[in-house]
């Protein structure tokens, strides 16, 4: 396809709930310490939505800043892609119960399941519709209340997750506007969805009273298989965007890369040979956020100064299904 | 190719120990300080430096660096 426009990210807004559980928290409640968890994941802290918040109520606050942000209304909004697999009700989508919260009707608007790569999966069909003329300000959203479906007995996985919000306003670009989105590429190997699943609530095994004792309604993964994976998934998506842009790594002014654990990260960048300097790193204070993770942390370090307009930022993410993907900007 | 050399070559960097402490017998995690991500990445560095692939029950038996050697030298030849 010949694009007719390019798109671009013309704004950025996030939300994290107020309350915070700290590693020493942690301790409290499952048989782990600060020293275990800062250097097997980097984390220190985490955010934890109020029972009275769903991921609806997160994903509107960051919705708010990012058209602020981007200098629009509301209304200037003709598309809503939610990324979260923790969306208020198993149907309707969120982002349906986003269109309604920001007083708007009558557009597309739907949710994508693509676990912490869900913000990535957005991204890139929120870029066909620019490209091709359908749609002229997308919103696109990662948010995710995991802390929600997070089993606090299981000491390997509770001290992982955490809530928050990450929105975008995908546009159309001026033909002029150096900003763009230059390439993106999404993935999946579904040999491997059993790593990381929530069992019950869906049609394989409805919830039930044994489903609901035996907690098979949080999140199960296996950290350690995921692990070599990841890297290499996330590793595979950002080699596929440089080789196609013929750009080798150092061109690359930024990299962020969805923050699941410290050491994941910390792997890929040598693994990609990029300067640690410019990769973006915010898992010490909001843990694993899933799908909210890189435009949380795009955001982060576009409001602290730290990227700026003109940057080349590389992005790269993966998780259950297992999907994988990159993108690439310029801001 | 000198395949035990070379494991221990990639054990001594991985791990940011001694070469003199990288003996047969030494366990990854009780005598060289891995925890278990530790081993997960030096499984994906034997899988890259020796092009192969290391099943994860099979990674899971490799607790020692002689143990390691032996498994990378029937699985090369």
């Amino acid at each position: 396809m010949i694009a007719k426009y390019n798109a671009k990210i013309s704004g950025t807004g996030m939300y994290v709930p107020d309350k915070i559980l700290n590693n020493f928290d942690m301790e409290k409640i499952v048989d782990t310490s600060d020293e275990w968890i800062r250097t097997r994941t980097g984390m220190s802290e985490r955010r934890i939505s109020s029972k009275d918040q769903a991921v609806s109520d997160l994903a509107y606050e960051a919705s708010l800043k990012a058209l602020q942000s981007a200098h629009l209304k509301p209304k200037d909004i003709d598309m809503i892609i939610v990324g979260t697999i923790t969306s208020d009700h198993a149907f309707p989508s969120t982002a349906c119960i986003l269109q309604k919260k920001l007083g708007l009707k009558n557009f597309p608007a739907f949710d994508i399941s693509a676990g912490c790569t869900g913000w990535i999966y957005a991204a890139n069909i929120a870029k066909q519709y620019i490209e091709n003329g359908i749609a002229k300000n997308i919103l696109v959203v990662g948010v995710e209340t995991l802390t929600k479906i997070t089993n606090y007995t299981d000491r390997n996985t509770c001290v992982l997750f955490g809530d928050g919000a990450g929105a975008t306003i995908i546009s159309r670009a001026e033909t002029k506007d150096i900003s763009k989105i230059i390439d993106t590429e999404i993935s999946a190997d579904g040999t491997h969805y059993d790593l990381l699943i929530q069992q019950a609530g869906g049609s394989r095994m409805p919830a039930s009273k044994e489903s609901v004792e035996k907690n098979l309604h949080t999140v199960y993964m296996e950290g350690n298989k995921i692990f070599k994976l990841a890297v290499r998934s996330m590793f595979n998506a950002c080699e596929v965007v440089l080789k196609r842009n013929k750009l080798d790594v150092q061109s690359i002014d930024w990299l962020i890369t969805h923050q699941a654990n410290m050491r994941i990260i910390q792997s890929l960048g040598k693994k990609l040979k990029i300067d640690e300097k410019k990769v973006i790193v915010n898992i010490e204070k909001y843990a694993n956020t899933s799908a909210a993770t890189v435009p949380m942390a795009l955001d982060e370090a576009i409001k602290s100064g730290k990227i700026r307009h003109g940057d080349l930022v590389l992005m790269a993410s993966f998780g259950a299904g297992l999907t994988s993907g990159s993108l690439l900007i310029r801001l | 190719m000198d395949v035990e050399a070379k494991v221990k070559e990639i054990i001594v960097e991985e791990l940011g120990v001694e070469e003199s402490e990288v003996t047969n017998e030494a366990n990854f995690i009780e005598d060289l300080g891995a925890d278990s991500l530790d081993t997960v990445e030096l499984i994906m560095k034997f899988e890259e430096e020796f092009d192969i692939d290391i099943a994860d029950d099979e990674a899971e038996k490799l607790t020692t660096v002689g143990k390691a050697i032996d498994y990378l030298k029937t699985k090369i030849s």
